[in-house]
Order: C-alpha cells, then structure tokens, then sequence
C-alpha cells in the first residue's frame, strides 16, 4: 500500500525519530511510504489558542499537499483529530463550504498510527522485538477524540520481550494541553505531578504514547527529576527489532 | 443581545483563572478535600450510569429535547406563562440580574416578611438575591446543608451540587461552633452529629417562614409545573410550609411535556449524586387552595442567556441542567476547586457558560482553563461539547480583543508569524533549521533555561534539545531528490 506521511510539524523539528520509526516501521511492513515535502503543521495549536483565521492557510495547505494521497497516516491523535474535527470547521467559520468539503474527504483518509495499524492493515503482531519495562499513557485526544480504545495496548501487548505494565489513572489528562501549559504552567504541573507520580509507580523504564507533545511534556517533567524513566513514542517501540537492538 | 450587567450578582472574578487559582493549587487540605470528595462521586456516578443499557440513548434524547426547546424557546415560554397564570400564579420577566431582584425584594416586602427560607439555586446565587435582600432589610436563610455551611461560614460556593465540596467535616464543626446560634458546645464532627445540629437550626426556620424561595430544574410547558429535585427534605419543607413562594428560574429551563421529564429525571440523579433516583422531587402547578403556597410567584430570568441564544455554536451551553458531573471529572476543577472560576458556575460548564452570560472579555481567562481533555464532553447528561465550545470562545476572544486593541499583543504577533512561516514549506523548512540554533542551550541533551514565555515550560520541565538533522532533512538523505517521489 503506497501510505503517505503527514509527520506532524513537532515530530519533524523536535523529534525526528518518531518519523523516521514510522517509515522505518510501515516499510518493513511491506508499504511504500510518501513524505509529500509542502506539509507543514495541521494548525492545531492556532485554533486551539483561538486563531481560527490564522489556522486557515494550514487547514489548506494540509488539504492542498494530502488531497491526492490514497491514504495518510499520523504519527499523533491530537495531530489527527484537528485534521478529523477541526479542519472542517475552520474552513466554514470564513464561510469556506468547498474547502470544508475538501477537508472532511482528505479527514476520511487519515489515520493515527494505531489505527492504520489495527484497522486498514488488519495487524496486531507487527513483529516487534522491545525488552523493556513498558507503561502506556492513552493520551486524551487519541482516547476520546478518535475513540483509539485499545488499539495501542493490543499493538503493544504483541510486541516480543516486553514487560507492559498498566498505568493508574491512565485515562487522565496529563496536563499538557498545548498553550494550557503555558498560560495556566502552575495547574498543568499539579497535572503532571500526578501523572509522574502514576509513571513512576509502575517502576516502568518506559512511558510510551502516541503523541509526541504529551510524551514532551511527561518527559520534560521525568527529566528534570531525573527519575530514570524515559519516554518514547509508541512508532519506535513498534519499529524496533531484535535487529536494531 | 445585552450581557449580564456588571456590579450586581456572581458571575465575574476579580482575578483571571491562572492568579486565582494559584492559591488553591497551594492549599492541601483543600486538594486533598477536593481529591477524595470527586474521587468517591465519580465512582458512583461510573457505577450507576453503568446499569443503564440505554444511557447513550437516554443521553441523546437528553440533547434533541434541549436542541428542541432552544430553538422554540419564544413559544413555550409563552404556553408556560400562560399555563401558571391559568393555575393562580404570577408570572415575572425579567430582563438581568438588577431587575429579577426588584421584583422579589418588592414581592417579599408586599408580604411584610422580614425573613425568607431558601431552597438550594443557584439562579439566586447568579443574581446575588441574597445580597439584594439584606439591602432591603430582609434575611434570606438558606436551608441546603451545605448552602448552609456557605452562608454561615461567609463564604461562597464552590461546586454546583456540593457547594461547600472544599470543606471537611472538621472545619464545618469548627463553622458551626462559631457561627450558629444555641449549638451543642460539645458538638462533634460526626456526619450525624452535623446534620443533627443543622436539622435543629433549620426546623425553627421552616415552621416560622412565611415566604419561601427556590429555584427550578424544570418546569413544563404544556401544564405549568415546575420541579425541583433534592436530596435532603429541606427543598420540601420550603416549597409546602410557607404562605407564599417565589420561585426564580432561567429561561432555558423550561420543557415542553411532562412526557420530558422521563428523561431527565433519568440522566439528572445518575448524573449528579450518582444515585438512581434522587430522595425528593417536588412539583407543583400554580396554586392548590387549601394544600401548600396559597401565592405563587415565577420568575423568568435572561441576564444574559438570549446572548448565549443567539450564538449557535455557543448555545449548547444552555442544554446544562446543572447535574455537575463535568465538575467531578475535570482534573483542572479536581486541583483548583470552584472559587478560582470566579463565577457561581464553576469547572468546565463555567468556563462555557460564564463568558456567554457576561461576554467573553469580562471572562476571557475561562475559556482558557481547560486542557481540553475532554473528559467532560464523555460524561456530560445532555452531550454538549464543551471542548468545541471553549474553542469557539477562544476564537471570540481572540477577535473581541484584536478589535478592541490598536497594538496587537505578543501572543497575537506570535500566532500570525508562526501561521505566516508554516504557510509555506520554504519558510517552515528555514525556520525547523533556525531551530537547530538552539542546540546551543542543551546540557547533556536537554535544555533547562528557556526565555520567556516558554520559561513557564522549563521552569518546571527540560525541553528537548533540537536534533541536529530535522526529519525532513534526513528523508532528503534517505530518499534522495524531493521532487522524484511524493
């Protein structure tokens, strides 16, 4: 299948090895991946901050660079839901019907990366090979914007050599939230507090998600206290092999 | 439309959310008040909506009767006044807060009462009833115990259904002690013993009040009846004992059948106390010679929710029957509590519905707190979308404010340059690579000193060292030439 990459404008400055695992990932699949060079950024953190009208040249620009794709794939369920609930409404805030139409066919072709994986690719086993002490943080927008429900827990649960610990609390916001963590820094870390506090009760090494922004934030926060948990993206789990290690 | 007027009621702060809630997040015991009292309501909550095979439905026939009633609101307003006058009430209009209060202050005063009993609302609460009346010489008791535990400890609610959720039984034995007249010196901090100290308090308030005051979770428009739902007995007593009651109520709460109230009276309790049914629901219609109120005064109050009305992407807000399970499962609300929302409607419906009532520039910080999560959408009785919502007033205040300014803010400039660079991949690609600049801040493959306002992010948390290849530069040496493929 010929699936193109939309990395995500985070993923692309800041942590180029969730793209890279994922093409590493869906090419030893067998698929051909595309990484259409004129994508930028789903406008996500402009309508989140109340920027409709400085998002819209994004929603566009995403569905000028994707609408040709057969199929698109995200590394982030925040990333795909703005595409998914979003872009449309952008679009139709400036009174823009043929672009909202345009986006919500482009939305129907997009897919967070565990769902590509379990949906239209029909795998659990991705023949992944990660020896590690794993606890998995379902973040908000993949868990109740998309309704990934299990889908990245079953991936995981199929991946040779790991120890998959559950997370108390899982469901619970981490308090990133985009620019909450930064206008309201002080409720966003009482936030990340018990999150940490949840992480590090697992004894994981690993706290792994979809979205690399919640996985900045966590980590940040793990960092700072050297606690000696990382974080890392579910795509270089899934990427790893007996191999690579 | 008019907003609610400004310097009457409850419905502003005096500090944006991010400052006034940094004395809450300080406050353990108040966290820890806070953490266990929404921790055990969630669980019930969970349980009970669990046994209902069809919530789901429930919950969207919830929504279509609010979508329904909203978008005929003129005519079953109408029918209902027209149905309460048929039965021997009075019907009232007020247009905000100033005037809802005239006409109660002067409905008590025409009784020569001095004192009035209330019924948990917080529509009075909204329009600062309370205050209004002391103005005019007139004492208003409230008869909810832990409305109670508010007034008598000065203090303002904090939660729509447990107002006094940012209490434990120590401090309220300590409120009571000192503030109620004739307690047991030896009163101790038993839930029992409370409520017994407050049921003796209270008893002598019902059996001498000649008026009492509510407010409404419903009234029906095709027979005039309206509806209160409680727990605790107190609502009973003060919508039978007293000779005349005034009842206050927004205007979205009215439905159009009795038929309506098979489903919310469903949702409400399972939503709101985690119960299946809530212990005592009261409904009257107008006057019954002989049996409880013999005068019935309703009062339909806008202050501000035609200006909600009139916004359709804002509007759902109105859908709220004010069941408070978006509160319990918030985990801003669950850290900050109410009183940080600045309003008497707190958590995540607030900070959707305050900004309508008063505009969003006199509340433009709620809007704002929220992760939007969304855990409060998932729970919600009538499924209003309060994620979509804060955004919508996000984009209404980002554009109140760009009229109303001459120099736009740093933010402002900041949003329109990133939007300006990521419009076009060349400038996007230059700018991931500018970033690599700060490569040079990193210490040990992170960075812990960003300036500001990115300083609220490291004060806390290390940012990520920018990588010294962007992945768009690594496809470039992976898959050769750009233009060849994609």
């Amino acid at each position: 299948m010929r699936i193109a990459l939309f990395v995500t404008c985070l993923a692309d400055g800041l942590f180029p090895q969730v793209g890279q695992a994922t093409v590493r990932l869906l090419e030893r699949l067998g698929h051909e991946v595309t990484f259409p060079q004129a994508q930028t950024c789903c406008g996500q953190m402009h309508t989140n901050t109340g920027y409709l009208r400085e998002a819209l040249p994004l929603v566009r620009r995403y569905v000028e660079v994707f609408e040709d794709c057969e199929m698109v794939v995200v590394p982030s369920g925040s990333c795909t839901g703005s595409v998914r609930h979003q872009h449309a409404m952008v679009a139709r805030r400036f009174g823009d019907e043929a672009l909202a139409r345009r986006a919500e066919a482009v939305a129907a072709r997009t897919y967070e990366l565990s769902e590509l994986l379990v949906d239209v690719l029909g795998l659990e086993d991705v023949g992944a090979y990660y020896p590690h002490r794993v606890t998995y943080h379902p973040t908000c927008h993949s868990l109740r914007l998309l309704r990934v429900g299990d889908r990245p827990l079953r991936l995981l649960r199929s991946v040779a050599g790991i120890d998959l610990v559950e997370l108390p609390d899982a469901e619970v916001c981490c308090g990133f939230g985009g620019t909450f963590a930064v206008k309201n820094a002080p409720v966003s870390t009482a936030m990340l507090a018990d999150k940490m506090r949840s992480v590090l009760a697992t004894g994981a090494e690993v706290c792994t998600a979809g979205d690399s922004s919640c996985l900045m934030h966590i980590g940040g926060g793990l960092s700072r206290l050297n606690a000696g948990t990382a974080t890392v993206h579910l795509a270089e789990i899934l990427a790893s092999t007996q191999d690579s290690h | 439309m008019p907003y609610a007027p400004r310097g009457v009621g409850h419905l502003r702060g005096d500090q944006p959310f991010p400052v006034a809630s940094r004395a809450a997040l300080a406050d353990t015991q108040l966290r820890r008040n806070l953490g266990k009292a929404t921790r055990t309501i969630r669980a019930k909550r969970a349980a009970v909506v669990a046994e209902l095979p069809d919530w789901e439905e429930l919950r969207a026939a919830g929504q279509a009767i609010k979508e329904h009633t909203l978008a005929h609101l003129d005519s079953y307003l109408e029918q209902l006044e027209s149905q309460v006058t048929a039965h021997g009430g009075t019907v009232h209009w007020a247009r905000d807060a100033h005037e809802a209060n005239r006409i109660v202050t002067a409905l008590v005063r025409g009784t020569g009462a001095a004192e009035v009993v209330k019924v948990k609302s917080i529509a009075t609460d909204e329009i600062g009833l309370n205050e209004a009346l002391a103005a005019a010489g007139i004492t208003a008791h409230e008869t909810d115990l832990a409305e109670l535990i508010v007034q008598l400890g000065h203090d303002r609610p904090s939660h729509i259904l447990v107002p006094a959720i940012h209490r434990n039984r120590a401090e309220i034995r300590e409120i009571f002690l000192r503030e109620m007249p004739g307690v047991d010196p030896g009163l101790t901090d038993t839930p029992a013993a409370l409520t017994e100290a407050a049921r003796l308090h209270l008893r002598r308030r019902f059996l001498s009040a000649r008026v009492g005051i509510s407010g409404a979770n419903f009234a029906v428009a095709e027979t005039g009846t309206l509806c209160v739902v409680e727990s605790e007995g107190n609502g009973r007593m003060c919508l039978t004992l007293p000779d005349t009651l005034i009842t206050v109520m927004g205007i979205e709460k009215v439905i159009p059948s009795w038929r309506d109230l098979e489903v919310f009276l469903q949702l409400l309790p399972r939503s709101s106390t985690g119960e299946r049914m809530n212990p005592y629901t009261s409904m009257w219609t107008g006057v019954t010679p002989g049996d409880g109120p013999q005068r019935f005064h309703l009062v339909l109050l806008d202050n501000g929710r035609t200006a909600a009305l009139a916004d359709p992407a804002g509007r759902p807000a109105l859908h709220c029957i004010r069941c408070s399970a978006c509160l319990n499962v918030c985990p801003v609300y669950e850290r900050t509590g109410g009183h940080a929302y600045g309003s008497v409607y707190p958590g995540p419906i607030g900070a959707v519905l305050s900004p309508q009532l008063t505009g969003v520039e006199d509340n433009a910080s709620l809007p704002y707190a929220s992760s939007l999560c969304g855990a409060c959408y998932d729970v919600c009785p009538v499924r209003i979308d309060i994620p979509s919502i804060l955004v919508h007033l996000r984009s209404r205040h980002v554009e109140e404010a760009a009229r109303a300014r001459r120099v736009p803010t740093a933010e402002a400039v900041a949003m329109a340059a990133a939007s300006w660079v990521m419009a076009s991949p060349a400038r996007y690609a230059a700018a991931l690579r500018g970033g690599r600049t700060g490569r040079a801040l990193r210490r040990g493959g992170r960075i812990r000193r960003l300036p500001p306002p990115l300083s609220a992010w490291t004060s806390v948390r290390d940012a990520p060292a920018p990588p010294a290849r962007t992945f768009r530069e690594w496809w470039r040496l992976e898959h050769g030439d750009p233009d060849a493929r994609g």
